[in-house]
């Protein structure tokens, strides 16, 4: 009987999920670490983060639209896409985080934590309330411009859009561990994320450097919108509130604040729920179930996350 | 002129006032003492100076310029610098991360490297731990990395909120000398300390603060003679 049961798992079918899981999880990280970065530095869950994040899939949509992209491309028509929509997507996510954090919460950075919270939950609620105005309540087709093509190696499948989404992931986040640890305005923003007052005791502009940390979380968000709406092929309003929460589950996974953590935690959880996908009896349905299940479980069991909160010290 | 002067500066906290028409001067050059009991306001005077808190009413005067209403790096930038109470290195940096976040208004990399040098030579302890965390550090180094950071970024003045508060007598004593090294080097001090008599030995000059009021002023010398001085912070 065990040895029946070892012999009817699908080991390629397993490869397969962890794949799926890894280029899953490549946008959960880009997209946790937004919420990594403006919690290690204010303590705020920023609510409205996945909304940043949605509002690169809709804004990048309509420049295709507007370009009548609608069939593959190839050679420069195809960097040339790209790089416009990365651009436009990056922009979008990084000017709309810079812009909420400048009116909707900086005006209460000296209240009680509850009150930015809540105002992000509202700016949430807007942002998802325009894009239905914009774009309908309706999922909508992403035109489909990326070859479809993909390798095999054995039973294994990796389309050459999971490879893209893999290395400009893996890119941005190399680009972002540089900037942080070897250039000055990096250091800048550890140093306010570890202690406002004593930064600008060194004579660190505190509001430019909490703008800083907006602007790259968003537009990490931003890229990761566009890549996932190439990945889903659709774009729909509310796609930010579901991606955004897997987003800070990972980002809790790993350790709030924790920029390695966020990494971590979004490819954990990229593969944890294609295998849930798998595995679990009626798994697609329970996929953000799992996610969920594991946010409750680390708030029980690792509060602080696999790799340890790094937030501001207490004075 | 004096290089610092606070004229009726009341500092609030919400509803309740701490500050009450602070009055005090530095001139170019000196040790200017403030000292006071715990809870006083001396912390809350320097975080009025630095822009921490912004007073409701008064003014504060650096070398010629009103600065009460500056934001604090602006204030920083004009070279008056504070070496915070209960030190506030960077604890998840090392050591030379704090010293290069000290230098951070310094644009020339061969002056942050010879400054750097420099405290490296005043605290060797530090040189032997560049790599290490700060947070890793014990009590003494730490507080001799607060001082490096703050001297790495050249100023002209500098603010010490209670420097020597939980070291040993002997790292005590080294951080009154290096204060006496600083000024010698032409920097102006303003020290805040609940240690008074160590404080009134190498003063010029000092405030007496007791619940956020200035109650005496007057020349070192004579402070430490002075009976109230004696009886509330010389034991007897
Ligand atoms: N952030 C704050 N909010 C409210 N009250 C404060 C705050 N900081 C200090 N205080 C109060 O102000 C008074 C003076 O504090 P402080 O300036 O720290 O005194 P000192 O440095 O002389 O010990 C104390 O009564 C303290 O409780
Ligand atoms: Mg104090």
């Amino acid at each position: 009987m065990h040895i029946l049961a070892a012999s009817s798992f699908d080991t390629g079918l397993f490869f397969q999920q962890i794949e799926n899981g890894i280029t899953l999880g490549a946008i959960y990280a880009l997209v946790a670490l937004g919420y990594t970065m403006v919690y290690g530095i204010i303590e705020l869950i920023n609510f409205a983060h996945g909304d940043v994040f949605m509002w690169s899939t809709i804004v990048t949509l309509s420049v295709a639209q507007a370009l009548h992209i609608d069939h593959v491309l190839g050679g420069f028509a195809l960097v040339g896409t790209l790089l416009l929509l990365l651009i436009v997507g990056i922009l979008t996510s990084g000017g709309l985080n810079v812009l909420i954090e400048r009116v909707a919460y900086r005006p209460l950075r000296r209240a009680p934590r509850l009150i930015p919270l809540i105002s992000a939950i509202g700016v949430s609620f807007i942002l998802e309330n325009v894009a239905q105005l914009w774009k309908t309540a309706n999922v909508i087709a992403y035109p489909v411009f990326f070859p479809t093509n993909a390798i095999t190696i054995g039973s294994l499948t990796i389309t050459y859009l999971d490879i893209f989404i893999f290395v400009l992931a893996v890119a941005l986040m190399v680009g972002l561990n540089v900037f942080t640890n070897r250039t000055k305005m990096g250091r800048a923003m550890r140093a306010t994320a570890q202690d406002p007052e004593a930064a600008a005791l060194m004579g660190v502009n505190i509001n430019q450097t909490i703008s800083l940390t907006f602007l790259i979380g968003g537009a990490l968000a931003g890229a990761a919108g566009v890549v996932y709406s190439m990945y889903a092929s659709s774009v729909y309003f509310l796609s930010g509130f579901q991606l955004g929460l897997i987003a800070f589950t990972a980002a809790v996974l790993g350790g709030i604040g924790n920029i390695q953590g966020a990494v971590l935690g979004g490819f954990l959880i990229g593969i944890i729920e294609a295998l849930a996908t798998q595995y679990v009896p009626n798994g697609l349905a329970w996929s953000q179930g799992v996610a969920f299940a594991i946010l409750i479980l680390i708030l029980i069991f690792r509060p602080s996350g696999l790799l340890g909160q790094q937030v501001p010290d207490k004075v | 002129m004096a290089m610092l002067e606070l004229q009726n500066v009341d500092t609030f906290y919400g509803p309740s006032q701490v500050l009450r028409q602070v009055s005090l001067s530095v001139e170019q050059g000196e040790i200017v003492t403030l000292l006071g009991a715990n809870a006083a306001g001396k912390t809350t005077t320097m975080k009025t100076i630095f822009g921490l808190v912004k007073p409701r009413n008064g003014t504060i005067v650096y070398d010629g310029e009103r600065i009460d209403h500056l934001p604090t790096d602006q204030i920083i930038k004009r070279g008056l610098v504070l070496v915070p109470e209960a030190r506030r290195v960077f604890s998840r940096m090392t050591v030379r991360e704090n010293l290069d976040m000290g230098a951070y208004m310094q644009t020339d990399r061969a002056t942050i490297a010879k400054e750097i040098e420099r405290v490296y030579t005043l605290f060797p302890r530090l040189k032997e731990r560049d790599k290490q965390l700060a947070g890793t550090l014990s009590g003494g180094e730490q507080q001799m990395l607060a001082i490096g950071r703050a001297l790495v970024a050249r100023p002209r003045m500098i603010c010490m909120d209670e420097p020597s508060l939980g070291l040993s007598p002997i790292l005590v004593q080294l951080v009154f000398d290096t204060i006496q090294e600083i000024r010698k080097s032409g920097v102006t001090v303003f020290l805040v300390e609940q240690n008074a008599n160590m404080a009134l030995n190498i003063a010029d000059r000092g405030y007496v603060l007791q619940t956020g009021k200035i109650i005496l002023s007057d020349k070192a010398s004579a402070l430490i003679t002075n009976d109230v001085v004696r009886a509330a912070y010389l034991g007897g």
